[in-house]
């Protein structure tokens, strides 16, 4: 394989295509995606790897003692563990709704953290 | 300052106590460990012997068949799961022949009743999994199968119940005796007594050598199993001992109290009387010579390997009663197999022994041998079942699926002497977690009720041991 | 007794999409009972993403793809009672639960539909030796410990099986501040999907390896060590290839096994090969009436095929319910040739299929360019070029009736070389 070419697994979806990438400047060349959003994935995994981060919050009366969160968009991969830093420090109160905000414009990436779940309060 | 101070809480330590609760005495029974019945009692065969295998003359001979005698009574009063199934040993040679006959005879001489050997024909009507190249066997209808651990604990409860102590997490640092009284050394307390029973299992010539001449060892012989899955738990109806021989005492085959199927123990000598770890070589061993006796055991069913320690003495025999050097000191050393089989009827011989040094004993007026029935939900019919969550609506609620275990028995078990504090515990009393999810689904429940009924957070409630934890602490550092 | 159209035994994914659609057929006396305290089944704990790319064209959670169809019954006012253990299921279908609430009851149904969904496999069902000390979990276990009570199971983790849950808590415990010094996978491949590889371990510096297993477990109490050694094509451990590792956890993402307690109650034919009840082109068990959907049937990798799967038995059973199936005619057998493990359903009663019939296989090893194959005698009824197959990602090939009408007695599903 050319220096300029490398396999990639596709994430952006369960499928898991086994992609070949060839990098020509600015211009990547894929093959083996199953999909339109193969290419997207490749470049971006290429230049600004991003991933989506799903993790818990503190929750206060809740059914549960965590209520389950994301980033809404992809955040960069390299500020995994400052966000996770940032959302440990969040606790909220039951009862709360899917989607609802718990932190907006997640360390200045303009990306909101939101619950994944509604939750209502312990023994109601 | 007490009466009788017990060591060891295993099946020896607690049937003792329990048999001495009958007197008006105050009586401590110590351990080591975080539980009742939590090493040797929790781990072996869990069945009720005949009374064949060993010579007359031995202890083992005289006690065995007359322990088995008491069990009827004993398991009715305490409510102890206890199957009379019988059990066979499987000739498949000539020469097992002639050892069956031998056991036959001496099983006569032990006082075993009923006993009689069977053809061919009859030990696969008996057993038809048994394999066909099967000779003849030995067969002995008083043998049975019974949860071990539940009679320890059924006696402490009973004993406690009628006023003994219990004082678990203690380990005994030295016994010293100044004129009649003993002192008992502990890491957490001192105990003075006027005697002392020593139970103390695959340790007890350590704790007889810290007062008495070291007249015996203990060489711990660990022995594995395999639990198998209810599924396959039917495959036999009695306990299928293969024939011992020189090369061994043959691996058993014999369903549970519970109705799982048990297969092993080997016998290995260790030197670390703490060593209960599997091993490969030895498990493949014994699921080869389990074949043997019957070749449809189903190796896919395995729900738990388990391995147990016995308390081998180096004098062949159960070290029983007062040493001859120190008055008051009374042994129930070397109590491996058929131990649990002999237990009840070791007490009354012990708590006969030291109620002779002293005197005699009053009666316990108060002393009540019948224990609380333990409600198994699973065991009631439709109706008790409806009856039984109306009156107490935890009975409804299901924790642990494989073994349909209710909450109701959960908080039974905590709330009962003796209570489960951990979840070890609970799976000793109750059986959640003992089925083939082997507590994945019902732990964190059960962890939860345990939590809220010691009024612990979830990470403080263990395994076994403080020491075996189970959470490590919350997730994010929030204050909760 | 009260008396039910349909009763559903089990509210996770595939109990509540069955239930809507069998709703959506005009069924309207449903009950779904659930045992855990809320509906919605494992997905509650699953809350990473990736859920639902099929069904609703978007990424989302485990809770988040349960709450949709758990509002969607609300909305359509199905019944379902939590809390609630089913005891029995009788080929008469009378189903009978206990509730701290209700207590005992029994209920007579029309129809009833299985979705218990699946447990794991664990230590004992995969014999590794050594003490027995706390520590050791299986990641499902682990992974409700973490997400839904809050909890860490442990600080230095070690991962046996590369199968989805063990992958996807590698991620989730090192997120959460634990580390996890490896996966040990006895398959020369990973049983998870590649995705979460990339994900889960690669993102992490994560070892995966490969052809390797636990030899022993060490600690009296608490775990203190795993010893890991490589295995032969026997799967044997290569001595002088261990290595220790001190961790203090022990996750276990090696299998699932469908729940199927309450259908062998009811007396319902299993298949050893998926340990799910066999099941028609209607999801129908070898007991009438009685349905079966989900990973109670075989275990799926993805919800999506689960929901495909249990709509499939909701319409089915409303079909039945309303007496509109056919019971007589053409029957195809569905049987496995060279190259599958198992094939779902296994009888199809081909007046039944409609438009298309989506038959679910996997696959018994990795495979680069080979073809699907589906044979009826000497007849090629369809070849599907496939560029990789793997055990861990399940298959499926859609049967039209035009194509099983050129099916006599049965039908063989294979694997091919490209140019066979």
């Amino acid at each position: 394989m050319a220096d300029n070419k490398v396999e990639l697994v596709c994430i952006a979806c369960p499928v898991g295509c086994l992609m070949e990438v060839e990098q020509n400047g600015d211009e990547f060349i894929v093959t083996g995606n199953a999909c339109k959003r193969g290419p997207e994935y490749a470049k971006a995994e290429l230049t600004h790897p991003t991933r989506t981060l799903c993790t818990t919050v503190a929750i206060k009366n809740g059914f549960l003692n965590r209520v389950p969160v994301f980033t809404e968009d992809e955040i960069p991969k390299g500020l995994i563990f400052e966000a996770m830093d940032e959302i440990n420090k969040i606790v909220v109160e039951a009862p709360v709704k899917v989607r609802q905000i718990v932190i907006e414009n997640l360390l200045g990436t303009g990306i909101n953290v939101v619950t994944t779940r509604s939750m209502s309060k312990k023994n109601s | 300052m007490y009466d009788v101070v017990i060591i060891g809480a295993g099946v020896a330590g607690t049937s003792i106590a329990r048999e001495l609760s009958r007197y008006k005495l105050k009586i401590a029974v110590i351990d080591k460990e975080n539980d009742v019945a939590n090493e040797t009692t929790m781990a072996n065969s869990a069945i009720i012997h005949a009374g064949y295998d060993a010579e007359p003359y031995k202890n083992k001979g005289k006690f065995n068949a007359k322990g088995n005698a008491m069990y009827t009574q004993l398991t009715e009063e305490l409510d102890i799961p206890f199957k009379r199934v019988g059990s066979l040993v499987l000739a498949f040679s000539e020469a097992d022949l002639a050892t069956i006959e031998l056991l036959y005879e001496r099983g006569i001489e032990n006082g075993v009743p009923d006993q009689k050997l069977l053809t061919k024909e009859e030990v696969l009507e008996m057993e038809p999994n048994v394999n066909d190249t099967i000779f003849g066997a030995l067969y002995a209808p008083t043998a049975g199968i019974i949860s071990s651990w539940e009679v320890a604990i059924a006696c402490m409860e009973n004993a406690m119940d009628n006023g003994a102590e219990l004082f678990l997490n203690t380990t005994v640092e030295d016994i010293k005796k100044d004129g009649d009284v003993f002192t008992v050394k502990t890491d957490q307390q001192d105990f003075q007594t006027k005697y002392v029973v020593n139970a103390a299992g695959v340790f007890s010539d350590k704790i007889n050598n810290m007062i008495a001449a070291p007249t015996f060892e203990i060489q711990a012989r660990k022995g594995q199993y395999f639990i198998m899955d209810k599924d396959i738990g039917t495959l036999v109806n009695t306990v299928l001992f293969q024939c011992p021989s020189d090369v061994g005492k043959g691996i058993l085959v014999a369903p549970t109290v519970h109705g799982n199927l048990l297969i092993g123990p080997d016998s290995v000598f260790v030197d670390d009387r703490e060593d209960v770890s599997t091993t490969a070589p030895e498990l493949a061993m014994i699921r080869e010579a389990a074949a043997l006796t019957t070749s449809k055991i189903d190796n896919r069913k395995v729900i738990r390997s388990f391995s147990g320690l016995r308390a081998t003495s180096t004098t062949h025999d159960f070290v029983l009663g007062e040493t001859p050097d120190v008055q008051g000191f009374f042994n129930v050393g070397g109590f491996e197999s058929p131990g649990l089989s002999a237990a009840p009827a070791v007490a009354v011989y012990v708590a006969d022994q030291i109620k002779e040094r002293n005197g005699g004993f009053e009666p316990n007026p108060t002393f009540n041998p019948v224990r609380r029935p333990f409600i198994r939900f699973d065991e009631l019919d439709t109706e008790e079942k409806a009856a039984l969550v109306k009156e107490n609506p935890l009975y409804g609620r299901v924790i642990c699926r494989c073994e349909t275990v209710t909450e109701g028995e959960i908080m039974d078990a905590i709330h009962r002497n003796v209570g489960a504090t951990t979840v070890k515990s609970v799976k000793k009393r109750t059986r959640a977690g003992m089925g083939r999810c082997q507590g994945g689904f019902c732990e964190p429940r059960v962890i939860e009720i345990l939590s809220r009924e010691l009024g612990k957070s979830m990470n403080q409630v263990s395994y076994d041991s403080p020491k075996a934890y189970i959470l490590t602490g919350r997730t994010k550092n929030v204050e909760e | 007794m009260q008396n039910y159209d349909l009763i559903v035994v089990g509210g996770g994914p595939a109990g509540l999409a069955a239930a809507i659609e069998a709703k959506k057929n005009d069924v309207d006396s449903i009950l779904i009972i659930e045992r855990d305290r809320e509906v919605g089944g494992i997905l509650q704990q699953c809350i990473h993403n990736g859920f639902g790319l099929h069904i609703f064209k978007e990424q989302l959670t485990g809770p988040e793809y349960a709450e949709r169809f758990i509002e969607e019954a609300k909305s359509m006012n199905i019944d379902y009672v939590v809390d609630t253990m089913v005891l029995d299921v009788t080929p008469e279908k009378v189903v009978h639960v206990i509730n701290p609430k209700t207590g005992y009851q029994t209920f007579q149904a029309k129809a009833v539909i299985m979705a218990m969904g699946c447990r794991e496999r664990t230590r004992g069902a995969i014999n590794i030796p050594g003490y027995r000390p706390s520590g050791v979990y299986s990641a499902g276990t682990a992974q409700r410990y973490t997400n839904m009570e809050g909890f860490m199971p442990g600080k230095k983790v070690f991962i046996l099986g590369s199968g989805d849950i063990g992958l996807i808590m590698a991620r989730r415990m090192v997120l959460e501040g634990a580390e996890v010094l490896g996966v040990a996978e006895l398959m020369p491949f990973s049983g998870g999907l590649k995705r979460n590889i990339v994900q889960c371990l690669d993102d992490y510096n994560i070892p995966l390896l490969l052809s390797h297993t636990i030899i022993k477990i060490e600690g009296k109490d608490r775990l203190e060590k795993v010893i890991v050694a490589q295995v032969d094509e026997n799967f044997r451990p290569i001595p002088g290839t261990e290595k220790e590792y001190e961790v203090d956890t022990l996750l276990l993402s090696v299998g699932l096994i469908p729940e199927n307690e309450l259908s062998k109650k009811a007396g319902i034919k299993l298949n050893p090969v998926t340990s799910g009840p066999f099941v028609n082109e209607s999801m129908e068990t070898s007991v009438e009436g009685i349905f079966a959907c989900g990973n109670v049937v075989h275990v799926h990798d993805l919800v999506d095929f689960v929901t495909q799967e249990s709509r499939r038995a909701g319409l089915n059973a409303a079909k039945y319910i309303k007496n509109e199936k056919a019971t007589e005619g053409k029957i195809v057998e569905a049987n496995t040739g060279f190259g599958i493990t198992y094939v779902v359903p296994s009888k199809i009663l081909v007046d039944n299929v409609e438009d298309e019939l989506v038959m679910f296989m996997r696959v018994n090893n990795v495979y680069s360019n080979m073809r699907l194959e589906v044979k009826s005698g000497d007849t090629v009824i369809k070849s599907i070029k496939r560029r990789h197959l793997a055990p861990g990602e399940m298959e499926q090939v859609k049967l039209k009736p035009s194509d099983l009408a050129k099916a006599e007695g049965e039908l063989v599903f294979s694997i091919v070389g490209e140019d066979a």
